[in-house]
C-alpha cells in the first residue's frame, strides 16, 4: 500500500486537538488558552492513566479487551478512601490497597479468561458487576471524602507546571520504553501478532497476558485513587465514563485493536483531543447532543480517515 | 434439502463440531432458565401461574429482539457496541411521533435501519475495527435521542401499550414473543441454505466470495436486519415503559452480547444460534427476579448477577471438556 500521507496515525489527534484549543481560544479571547489547556491536561491525564493499561491489554492479542476498567476504578477509590479515613497520614497505606485492588482484579481478570476459556469482553464484564456490587458495599451511596493531602497533591504545580500531568507524561514514556526495549514489551507484542508463533518462540505467553491484565487493573486503580482527590471523593458513577473512552482513546491513539501493536504517545494525543473537544462545545454553549453527536461522528471520520499500516 | 443446507460447515475448523455438543451448549442455559424458575416456583408458588410467568417475564422482550440483533453482527465476527444506546433512540423516535404522525416515524425507522446499514458498508469497504466504529455510532445515536428527548418523555401509542399488555391465550405474551423470535431466527439462520451463507461470512468470508456471494452485500443486509431488531427492541420496551428515554436501555448493549455467548455464540464468527440467544436473553432477564426472589440484598444483586453468568458459563467448559 502506498503511503498517501507520511504523517503517522497518532498524530491525528493531536492535530485534531490543537485545532480544538486553537478555536476555543479564538472564540474566549486569548487570555484563556492557558486555563483551557491546563484543564485538558488535567483531566487527560486521567483518561491517559486507564488508557495506557487498557492499550496493554488490548495489544496483547484480537478480542482482548478489559471492561471492568470503571469499576475496578471505582473500587480502589472507595477502598482506599475508606482506608484513610479522610487522614494525611495513612496516605501510603490508601495507595497500596488501591494498586493491591487493581492487581488483584487484574489478576481475576485473567484467571477467568484462561481458566474458563471465556472471552475477554465477558470475562471483565462479568467481575466488573461483582467489583461494582463490592464498592456499592462499601460506600453506599454516600460519596467518601478524601484526605486534604491527597486533593493538594492532585491539584499541585510547580511554577506555573501542574505535577500529576507531567508524573502521567513520565509514565507514558516509561510505557513507551517498556514496549520498545523491555524483554516484557517485547514478548507483549510477539504475543499479540500471533500467539502460536510467539508459543513456538518458548514466550510464556500466558505469563505476558497476565501482567498486561495486572498492568491494566493497576493503572485503573491508580487513576481512582488519583481521581477521587482531584474531584473531592470517591463516588459510585466515577468510572463510567471511562469504559469508553479508554477504549476510544486507545485505539484513536494508533494502537491496533487486532494487537500486536501498540502507541504510547498517541493516547496522549486522543486524550486530548476528546478533552478540548468538550470544552470547545461547552464554550461554545452547544447543548448535550449535539456534543455527544459531533463526539460519535469525530471517532469514527479519524478512524475512517487516518491511513492505517496493514498487518494481514 | 434445507437438511443438506445446514450442514454446509460454518467453520471451516477440521474436526466438525458434534451435534451433541450443539444441543448441550442450547441446552444449558435452557437448564440454567429451568432451575432459575425452579427456585423461583418454590419460594413463591403463586408465580407459577399465568400472570406470575407474565410478570416475571414481562422485561425480557426488549433484550430478546436486542440480543438476537447483537447476534446478527456477532454472527459476522464484529461486535456492536451502540445496541443499546440505538434502542434508547427508538423508543425517543417512538414516544415522540408514532401516536401523532405514525408516517413521519416510520420514515424515521427507515432512515435510522439504512444508516445502521450504511455503518456496516463503511466497516466493510475500509476495513475498520467494528468495535471503535460502532462505539462513536452510539455516540451519535444517543446524542440524536438527547437533542429530540432531553429529558424522558413523551407517550407510547395507545395501541402499543395495549399490544404489549395483552394476554395472549395458553401464554403470556412475552412467552410467546420469545418463542416466535427463536423459531422465525432459528429457521432464517440456523437451517435455511441462505442463513449458511450468512453463517459462513462471519467464519470464513474468502471462501463465500469465491462461492460467487457478495460478502459486502451480506455485510450490509445483515447490519440491516440488526438494526430492524434492535427497532423491534426499541418498540416493545416503549409499549412497557410508555415513555422515551435516551438513557433507558444502555445495559442492552452488553447484556445481548452476554446472551449471544451464553447461547453458545463466539466471537470468531459464524458461531451463533438464534434459539441459544432468545433462552441467554431470558435467562439473563430472570437472574434479576431470582435474586430479588432470594431476598439478595440490592447492593449484591449487580454482584451476584456477574457470578450467574460466571457459573452458566463454567458449566459450558465443563460440559465441552467432556464430550470432546
Amino acid at each position: 500500500m502506498t503511503r498517501r500521507l507520511s504523517l503517522a496515525p497518532w498524530t491525528y489527534g493531536f492535530i485534531v486537538a490543537l485545532a480544538m484549543w486553537a478555536a476555543t481560544t479564538a472564540y474566549s479571547g486569548f487570555g484563556s488558552a492557558g486555563a483551557t489547556l491546563s484543564g485538558a491536561l488535567a483531566f487527560g491525564a486521567f483518561s491517559v492513566l486507564v488508557g495506557t493499561g487498557q492499550m496493554f491489554v488490548v495489544a496483547s492479542g484480537p478480542g482482548n479487551i478489559d471492561l471492568s476498567v470503571p469499576s475496578v476504578l471505582t473500587l480502589a477509590a472507595y477502598l482506599s478512601m475508606t482506608v484513610m479515613q479522610g487522614s494525611d497520614g495513612m496516605l501510603l497505606p490508601g495507595l497500596a490497597a488501591a494498586l493491591a485492588v487493581g492487581t488483584v482484579a487484574g489478576a481475576a481478570n485473567f484467571l477467568a479468561i484462561v481458566a474458563l476459556r471465556l472471552p475477554p469482553i465477558i470475562a471483565t464484564l462479568a467481575w466488573s458487576f461483582v467489583f461494582q456490587s463490592l464498592a456499592y458495599n462499601l460506600g453506599g451511596q454516600a460519596t467518601l471524602k478524601p484526605p486534604a493531602g491527597l486533593s493538594r497533591f492532585t491539584a499541585m504545580s510547580l511554577g506555573g507546571v501542574q505535577l500529576m500531568p507531567v508524573a502521567v507524561m513520565v509514565l507514558t514514556l516509561v510505557a513507551m520504553v517498556a514496549l520498545k526495549r523491555t524483554v516484557w514489551g517485547r514478548q507483549l507484542l510477539a504475543t499479540g501478532q500471533s500467539e502460536p508463533a510467539a508459543r513456538l518462540a518458548g514466550i510464556g505467553v500466558g505469563r505476558v497476558r497476565l501482567a498486561a491484565y495486572m498492568l491494566c487493573g493497576t493503572t485503573a486503580a491508580l487513576a481512582g485513587f488519583l481521581l477521587a482527590g482531584f474531584s473531592g471523593g470517591a463516588a459510585l458513577n466515577m468510572g463510567d465514563a471511562y469504559l469508553m473512552e479508554s477504549i476510544a482513546v486507545v485505539v484513536l491513539g494508533g494502537t491496533s485493536v487486532a494487537g500486536g501493536q501498540a502507541n504510547a504517545v498517541g493516547i496522549w494525543g486522543a486524550a486530548l483531543f476528546f478533552n478540548l473537544m468538550a470544552t470547545m462545545l461547552n464554550t461554545f454553549g452547544i447543548q448535550a447532543g449535539v456534543r455527544f453527536l459531533l463526539t460519535g461522528a469525530l471517532i469514527i471520520l479519524i478512524v475512517a480517515l487516518v491511513p492505517r499500516p496493514r498487518v494481514r | 434439502m434445507s437438511d443438506a443446507a445446514a450442514r454446509v460447515p460454518a467453520r471451516f475448523s477440521s474436526q466438525a463440531r458434534p451435534a451433541l455438543l450443539n444441543v448441550l451448549q442450547v441446552g444449558l442455559p435452557a437448564i440454567a432458565l429451568l432451575v432459575m424458575l425452579a427456585i423461583i416456583f418454590s419460594i413463591r408458588p403463586a408465580a407459577m401461574s399465568y400472570f406470575g410467568v407474565h410478570l416475571l417475564f414481562k422485561l425480557s422482550v426488549p433484550l430478546v429482539f436486542a440480543a438476537l440483533a447483537q447476534m446478527m453482527v456477532i454472527m459476522l465476527g464484529d461486535i456492536d457496541l451502540s445496541n443499546g444506546a440505538f434502542v434508547g433512540l427508538i423508543t425517543c423516535v417512538t414516544a415522540l411521533y408514532l401516536s401523532d404522525a405514525p408516517a413521519f416515524a416510520v420514515l424515521c425507522y427507515l432512515v435510522l435501519v439504512a444508516a445502521y446499514a450504511g455503518f456496516g458498508l463503511l466497516i466493510h469497504s475500509r476495513q475498520l475495527p467494528s468495535i471503535i466504529v460502532t462505539l462513536g455510532m452510539s455516540f451519535i445515536w444517543l446524542g440524536m435521542a438527547v437533542i429530540l428527548l432531553p429529558a424522558p418523555g413523551g407517550s407510547a401509542p395507545a395501541w402499543l401499550a395495549a399490544f404489549m399488555s395483552w394476554q395472549p391465550p395458553l401464554m403470556p405474551l412475552s412467552i410467546w414473543l420469545a418463542l416466535l423470535a427463536a423459531l422465525a431466527g432459528h429457521l432464517v439462520i440456523s437451517r435455511s441454505s441462505y442463513g449458511a451463507v450468512l453463517r459462513g461470512a462471519g467464519g470464513n468470508p474468502r471462501a463465500v466470495e469465491r462461492a460467487g456471494w457478495s460478502v459486502i452485500g451480506i455485510r450490509v443486509a445483515v447490519y440491516a436486519a440488526a438494526g430492524v431488531l434492535a427497532c423491534l427492541a426499541g418498540l416493545t420496551l416503549t409499549g412497557l415503559t410508555t415513555s422515551g428515554d435516551a438513557n433507558v436501555a444502555p445495559a442492552y448493549t452488553l447484556l445481548g452480547v452476554g446472551a449471544v455467548i451464553l447461547g453458545g455464540g463466539s466471537f470468531t464468527g459464524g458461531v451463533v444460534s438464534p434459539v441459544g440467544t432468545v433462552i441467554g436473553a431470558l435467562t439473563l432477564s430472570l437472574a434479576g427476579s431470582l435474586l430479588s426472589f432470594l431476598q439478595v440484598p440490592p447492593t449484591w444483586q449487580i454482584g451476584a448477577q456477574g457470578v450467574i453468568l460466571f457459573l452458566v458459563l463454567a458449566g459450558r467448559v465443563l460440559l465441552s471438556e467432556r464430550t470432546r
